[in-house]
Protein backbone atom coordinates (compact mmCIF):
# COMPACT_ATOMS: atom_id res chain seq x y z
CA UNK A 1 0.00 0.00 0.00
CA UNK A 2 1.23 3.49 -0.80
CA UNK A 3 1.18 5.92 2.06
CA UNK A 4 0.80 9.60 1.22
CA UNK A 5 3.59 10.43 3.68
CA UNK A 6 6.41 8.38 5.12
CA UNK A 7 5.28 7.00 8.47
CA UNK A 8 7.89 9.14 10.24
CA UNK A 9 6.16 12.38 9.36
CA UNK A 10 3.20 11.53 11.56
CA UNK A 11 5.33 11.79 14.66
CA UNK A 12 6.00 15.22 16.04
CA UNK A 13 9.02 17.04 14.68
CA UNK A 14 12.27 16.01 16.37
CA UNK A 15 12.87 19.62 17.42
CA UNK A 16 9.61 19.60 19.39
CA UNK A 17 10.38 16.19 20.84
CA UNK A 18 13.66 17.69 21.99
CA UNK A 19 11.96 20.71 23.56
CA UNK A 20 9.60 18.37 25.40
CA UNK A 21 12.45 16.20 26.61
CA UNK A 22 14.26 19.32 27.81
CA UNK A 23 11.41 20.64 29.96
CA UNK A 24 12.63 18.80 33.03
CA UNK A 25 16.05 20.41 32.54
CA UNK A 26 14.48 23.84 32.19
CA UNK A 27 12.72 23.30 35.51
CA UNK A 28 15.84 21.93 37.14
CA UNK A 29 17.92 24.89 35.95
CA UNK A 30 15.48 27.45 37.31
CA UNK A 31 16.67 27.50 40.93
CA UNK A 32 20.32 26.98 39.99
CA UNK A 33 20.38 29.83 37.48
CA UNK A 34 18.30 32.02 39.78
CA UNK A 35 20.77 31.54 42.60
CA UNK A 36 23.67 32.17 40.25
CA UNK A 37 22.10 35.51 39.24
CA UNK A 38 21.65 36.40 42.88
CA UNK A 39 25.24 35.53 43.79
CA UNK A 40 26.60 37.33 40.72
CA UNK A 41 24.89 40.51 41.85
CA UNK A 42 26.31 40.23 45.34
CA UNK A 43 29.75 39.53 43.81
CA UNK A 44 29.53 42.92 42.10
CA UNK A 45 28.85 41.85 38.51
CA UNK A 46 26.58 43.99 36.35
CA UNK A 47 23.42 42.60 34.74
CA UNK A 48 25.16 42.44 31.35
CA UNK A 49 28.14 40.58 32.80
CA UNK A 50 25.90 38.19 34.71
CA UNK A 51 23.68 37.29 31.77
CA UNK A 52 26.63 37.49 29.36
CA UNK A 53 28.53 34.86 31.32
CA UNK A 54 25.49 32.58 31.21
CA UNK A 55 25.13 33.13 27.46
CA UNK A 56 28.80 32.61 26.62
CA UNK A 57 29.88 29.97 29.14
CA UNK A 58 26.63 28.06 29.82
CA UNK A 59 28.16 25.84 32.50
CA UNK A 60 26.68 26.05 35.97
CA UNK A 61 29.45 24.71 38.18
CA UNK A 62 32.22 26.74 36.57
CA UNK A 63 30.14 29.91 36.73
CA UNK A 64 29.57 29.42 40.44
CA UNK A 65 33.25 28.77 41.00
CA UNK A 66 34.19 31.82 38.91
CA UNK A 67 32.01 33.97 41.20
CA UNK A 68 33.62 32.68 44.35
CA UNK A 69 37.09 33.10 42.82
CA UNK A 70 36.27 36.67 41.76
CA UNK A 71 35.11 37.25 45.31
CA UNK A 72 38.42 35.89 46.60
CA UNK A 73 40.34 38.17 44.25
CA UNK A 74 41.73 35.36 42.08
CA UNK A 75 43.17 36.32 38.69
CA UNK A 76 41.37 35.73 35.41
CA UNK A 77 43.93 33.19 34.22
CA UNK A 78 43.43 30.88 37.20
CA UNK A 79 39.67 31.16 36.80
CA UNK A 80 39.90 30.18 33.14
CA UNK A 81 42.14 27.20 33.91
CA UNK A 82 39.71 26.07 36.60
CA UNK A 83 36.80 26.33 34.16
CA UNK A 84 38.79 24.21 31.72
CA UNK A 85 39.45 21.50 34.31
CA UNK A 86 35.82 21.53 35.40
CA UNK A 87 34.59 21.14 31.85
CA UNK A 88 37.08 18.77 30.32
CA UNK A 89 34.57 16.03 31.09
CA UNK A 90 32.54 17.38 28.18
CA UNK A 91 35.16 15.74 25.95
CA UNK A 92 33.85 12.39 27.11
CA UNK A 93 30.24 13.37 26.64
CA UNK A 94 30.87 14.81 23.22
CA UNK A 95 32.72 11.68 22.09
CA UNK A 96 30.01 9.44 23.53
CA UNK A 97 27.22 11.49 21.96
CA UNK A 98 29.04 11.38 18.62
CA UNK A 99 28.29 7.64 18.56
CA UNK A 100 24.56 8.25 18.87
CA UNK A 101 23.99 11.24 16.59
CA UNK A 102 22.84 10.98 12.99
CA UNK A 103 25.45 12.19 10.54
CA UNK A 104 25.11 15.87 9.75
CA UNK A 105 27.09 18.88 8.52
CA UNK A 106 29.99 19.83 10.76
CA UNK A 107 28.68 23.33 11.40
CA UNK A 108 25.41 21.94 12.73
CA UNK A 109 27.37 19.66 15.05
CA UNK A 110 29.39 22.70 16.12
CA UNK A 111 26.14 24.48 17.01
CA UNK A 112 24.48 21.76 19.09
CA UNK A 113 27.86 20.86 20.59
CA UNK A 114 27.75 24.22 22.38
CA UNK A 115 24.59 23.04 24.11
CA UNK A 116 26.15 19.95 25.74
CA UNK A 117 25.89 20.05 29.52
CA UNK A 118 25.76 17.27 32.11
CA UNK A 119 21.99 17.52 31.92
CA UNK A 120 21.34 17.81 28.16
CA UNK A 121 23.85 15.03 27.57
CA UNK A 122 22.21 12.76 30.15
CA UNK A 123 18.74 13.29 28.73
CA UNK A 124 19.94 12.68 25.16
CA UNK A 125 22.13 9.70 25.95
CA UNK A 126 19.45 7.84 27.90
CA UNK A 127 16.92 8.08 25.04
CA UNK A 128 15.95 4.71 23.65
CA UNK A 129 16.10 5.64 19.95
CA UNK A 130 19.11 4.15 18.22
CA UNK A 131 20.09 7.37 16.46
CA UNK A 132 19.34 10.91 17.56
CA UNK A 133 18.59 13.74 15.14
CA UNK A 134 20.37 17.09 15.19
CA UNK A 135 17.00 18.87 15.45
CA UNK A 136 16.21 16.88 18.60
CA UNK A 137 19.49 17.92 20.17
CA UNK A 138 18.86 21.56 19.21
CA UNK A 139 15.36 21.57 20.73
CA UNK A 140 16.63 19.90 23.89
CA UNK A 141 19.61 22.23 24.21
CA UNK A 142 17.81 25.45 23.40
CA UNK A 143 15.08 25.09 26.00
CA UNK A 144 17.72 24.29 28.61
CA UNK A 145 19.83 27.25 27.42
CA UNK A 146 16.82 29.59 27.45
CA UNK A 147 15.97 28.63 31.00
CA UNK A 148 19.60 29.07 32.11
CA UNK A 149 20.07 32.50 30.53
CA UNK A 150 16.66 33.95 31.42
CA UNK A 151 16.66 32.72 35.00
CA UNK A 152 20.19 34.07 35.53
CA UNK A 153 18.82 37.50 34.67
CA UNK A 154 15.67 37.02 36.75
CA UNK A 155 17.77 36.01 39.75
CA UNK A 156 19.91 39.12 39.33
CA UNK A 157 16.89 41.43 39.02
CA UNK A 158 14.65 40.01 41.72
CA UNK A 159 17.61 40.01 44.04
CA UNK A 160 16.02 38.65 47.16
CA UNK A 161 15.97 34.92 47.54
CA UNK A 162 13.18 32.42 47.36
CA UNK A 163 11.78 31.35 50.74
CA UNK A 164 14.46 29.31 52.48
CA UNK A 165 12.37 26.15 52.74
CA UNK A 166 11.79 26.14 48.97
CA UNK A 167 15.46 26.90 48.32
CA UNK A 168 16.43 23.94 50.48
CA UNK A 169 14.07 21.72 48.53
CA UNK A 170 15.13 23.07 45.13
CA UNK A 171 18.75 22.14 45.76
CA UNK A 172 17.86 18.54 45.00
CA UNK A 173 16.23 19.27 41.60
CA UNK A 174 19.10 18.40 39.25
CA UNK A 175 20.10 15.34 41.26
CA UNK A 176 16.50 14.14 41.21
CA UNK A 177 16.57 14.51 37.44
CA UNK A 178 19.77 12.46 37.14
CA UNK A 179 18.14 9.75 39.24
CA UNK A 180 14.99 9.93 37.14
CA UNK A 181 17.11 9.39 34.02
CA UNK A 182 19.14 6.56 35.47
CA UNK A 183 16.44 4.40 37.07
CA UNK A 184 14.46 3.40 33.94
CA UNK A 185 17.66 2.16 32.25
CA UNK A 186 18.83 0.50 35.46
CA UNK A 187 15.56 -1.46 35.65
CA UNK A 188 16.29 -2.98 32.25
CA UNK A 189 20.00 -3.66 32.52
CA UNK A 190 22.28 -5.01 35.25
CA UNK A 191 25.17 -3.48 33.38
CA UNK A 192 23.75 0.02 33.90
CA UNK A 193 23.55 -0.61 37.65
CA UNK A 194 27.14 -1.81 37.67
CA UNK A 195 28.33 1.19 35.63
CA UNK A 196 26.60 3.81 37.77
CA UNK A 197 27.41 2.07 41.05
CA UNK A 198 31.10 1.65 40.26
CA UNK A 199 31.48 5.25 39.09
CA UNK A 200 29.58 6.56 42.14
CA UNK A 201 31.80 4.52 44.45
CA UNK A 202 35.03 5.63 42.75
CA UNK A 203 33.96 9.27 42.68
CA UNK A 204 33.12 9.12 46.40
CA UNK A 205 36.62 7.78 47.05
CA UNK A 206 38.24 10.40 44.82
CA UNK A 207 36.28 13.21 46.46
CA UNK A 208 38.11 12.47 49.70
CA UNK A 209 41.37 13.36 47.97
CA UNK A 210 41.38 17.07 47.32
CA UNK A 211 43.18 17.36 43.94
CA UNK A 212 40.67 14.92 42.48
CA UNK A 213 37.54 16.53 43.83
CA UNK A 214 35.55 18.44 41.23
CA UNK A 215 36.36 17.98 37.55
CA UNK A 216 39.04 15.30 37.46
CA UNK A 217 37.31 12.92 39.85
CA UNK A 218 34.22 12.69 37.66
CA UNK A 219 36.31 12.07 34.54
CA UNK A 220 38.50 9.41 36.14
CA UNK A 221 35.69 7.54 37.83
CA UNK A 222 33.59 7.59 34.65
CA UNK A 223 36.43 6.31 32.45
CA UNK A 224 37.54 3.63 34.90
CA UNK A 225 34.00 2.40 35.42
CA UNK A 226 33.09 2.44 31.70
CA UNK A 227 36.24 0.48 30.80
CA UNK A 228 36.27 -1.98 33.74
CA UNK A 229 32.60 -2.87 33.46
CA UNK A 230 33.02 -3.38 29.71
CA UNK A 231 35.81 -5.83 30.52
CA UNK A 232 33.72 -7.79 33.05
CA UNK A 233 30.34 -7.59 31.35
CA UNK A 234 31.20 -7.59 27.65
CA UNK A 235 28.22 -9.77 26.77
CA UNK A 236 25.58 -7.53 28.29
CA UNK A 237 24.08 -4.49 26.68
CA UNK A 238 23.33 -1.13 28.30
CA UNK A 239 20.11 -0.64 26.36
CA UNK A 240 18.38 -3.81 27.62
CA UNK A 241 18.10 -6.95 25.44
CA UNK B 1 31.57 46.41 31.36
CA UNK B 2 34.91 45.99 33.05
CA UNK B 3 37.28 44.81 30.34
CA UNK B 4 39.29 42.29 32.39
CA UNK B 5 36.03 40.61 33.34
CA UNK B 6 35.00 40.57 29.71
CA UNK B 7 38.22 38.78 28.77
CA UNK B 8 37.76 36.34 31.59
CA UNK B 9 34.25 35.48 30.40
CA UNK B 10 35.47 35.11 26.82
CA UNK B 11 38.32 32.85 27.97
CA UNK B 12 35.95 30.71 30.03
CA UNK B 13 33.70 30.48 26.99
CA UNK B 14 36.53 29.20 24.79
CA UNK B 15 37.83 26.57 27.22
CA UNK B 16 34.28 25.38 27.84
CA UNK B 17 33.29 25.26 24.18
CA UNK B 18 36.32 23.38 22.82
CA UNK B 19 35.86 20.14 24.82
CA UNK B 20 32.17 20.20 23.94
CA UNK B 21 32.66 20.44 20.23
CA UNK B 22 36.03 18.94 19.21
CA UNK B 23 35.09 15.25 19.52
CA UNK B 24 31.82 15.86 17.66
CA UNK B 25 33.44 17.52 14.67
CA UNK B 26 36.82 15.74 14.61
CA UNK B 27 36.00 12.10 15.34
CA UNK B 28 34.57 9.97 12.60
CA UNK B 29 32.24 7.68 14.56
CA UNK B 30 32.58 4.85 12.03
CA UNK B 31 36.35 4.67 12.38
CA UNK B 32 36.40 4.03 16.13
CA UNK B 33 37.30 0.43 17.10
CA UNK B 34 34.20 -1.49 18.30
CA UNK B 35 35.59 -2.05 21.78
CA UNK B 36 36.11 1.68 22.30
CA UNK B 37 32.64 2.33 20.86
CA UNK B 38 31.17 0.08 23.53
CA UNK B 39 33.09 1.89 26.24
CA UNK B 40 31.79 5.24 24.95
CA UNK B 41 28.25 3.84 25.06
CA UNK B 42 28.84 2.99 28.73
CA UNK B 43 29.86 6.57 29.53
CA UNK B 44 26.35 8.04 30.07
CA UNK B 45 25.44 5.57 32.80
CA UNK B 46 28.79 5.75 34.52
CA UNK B 47 28.76 9.55 34.44
CA UNK B 48 25.26 9.64 35.94
CA UNK B 49 26.53 7.62 38.88
CA UNK B 50 29.47 9.96 39.35
CA UNK B 51 27.31 13.06 39.02
CA UNK B 52 24.85 11.84 41.66
CA UNK B 53 27.35 10.57 44.24
CA UNK B 54 28.72 11.98 46.40
CA UNK B 55 27.31 15.39 45.29
CA UNK B 56 23.77 14.69 46.47
CA UNK B 57 25.02 14.14 50.03
CA UNK B 58 26.18 17.75 50.18
CA UNK B 59 23.07 19.64 49.09
CA UNK B 60 22.42 20.54 52.70
CA UNK B 61 25.26 21.76 54.87
CA UNK B 62 23.80 20.37 58.08
CA UNK B 63 22.89 16.83 57.18
CA UNK B 64 23.55 14.34 54.43
CA UNK B 65 20.23 12.66 55.28
CA UNK B 66 18.54 15.49 53.50
CA UNK B 67 20.09 14.50 50.19
CA UNK B 68 19.55 10.80 50.84
CA UNK B 69 15.85 11.41 51.47
CA UNK B 70 15.63 13.36 48.20
CA UNK B 71 17.38 10.50 46.41
CA UNK B 72 14.94 7.95 47.86
CA UNK B 73 11.87 9.96 46.83
CA UNK B 74 13.23 10.52 43.32
CA UNK B 75 14.30 6.88 43.05
CA UNK B 76 10.88 5.61 44.13
CA UNK B 77 9.03 7.96 41.76
CA UNK B 78 11.29 6.94 38.88
CA UNK B 79 10.90 3.26 39.74
CA UNK B 80 7.12 3.70 39.43
CA UNK B 81 7.73 5.05 35.90
CA UNK B 82 6.55 8.54 36.75
CA UNK B 83 7.28 11.22 34.20
CA UNK B 84 10.69 12.81 34.79
CA UNK B 85 9.14 16.18 35.62
CA UNK B 86 7.06 14.56 38.36
CA UNK B 87 10.17 12.80 39.63
CA UNK B 88 11.90 16.18 40.01
CA UNK B 89 8.88 17.97 41.50
CA UNK B 90 8.04 15.21 44.00
CA UNK B 91 11.59 15.19 45.30
CA UNK B 92 11.69 19.00 45.56
CA UNK B 93 8.28 19.03 47.30
CA UNK B 94 9.30 16.35 49.79
CA UNK B 95 12.45 18.20 50.78
CA UNK B 96 10.71 21.59 50.94
CA UNK B 97 8.16 20.09 53.34
CA UNK B 98 10.88 18.38 55.32
CA UNK B 99 12.82 21.63 55.60
CA UNK B 100 9.64 23.48 56.59
CA UNK B 101 8.91 21.13 59.47
CA UNK B 102 12.49 21.00 60.68
CA UNK B 103 12.61 24.77 61.20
Amino acid sequence: MMLPFPAEEKESHPFLTGVQAGLSIAIGYLPVAFTYGLLAKSSGLSLVETVGMSMIVFAGASQYIALSMIGAGTGAFEIIITAFIMNIRHLLMSASLNERMSEDAKWIKAVYGFLITDETFSVAATRTEKKLRSAFMLGLGLIAYGSWVINSGVGFLIGSGLPETVQNGMAVALYAMFIGLLVPSAKKSRKVIALAGTAAFLNSLFSLYDPLSGGWGIILSTLLSAAAIEFFMTEENVYGE
Amino acid sequence: MESSLLWMIAGMGVVTYLPRVLPLVLINADRIPPRLQRILKNVPFAILGALIFPGILHINEDSMWFGLLGACVAGAAAYLNWNIILVVLSSVAALSLCSFFMN
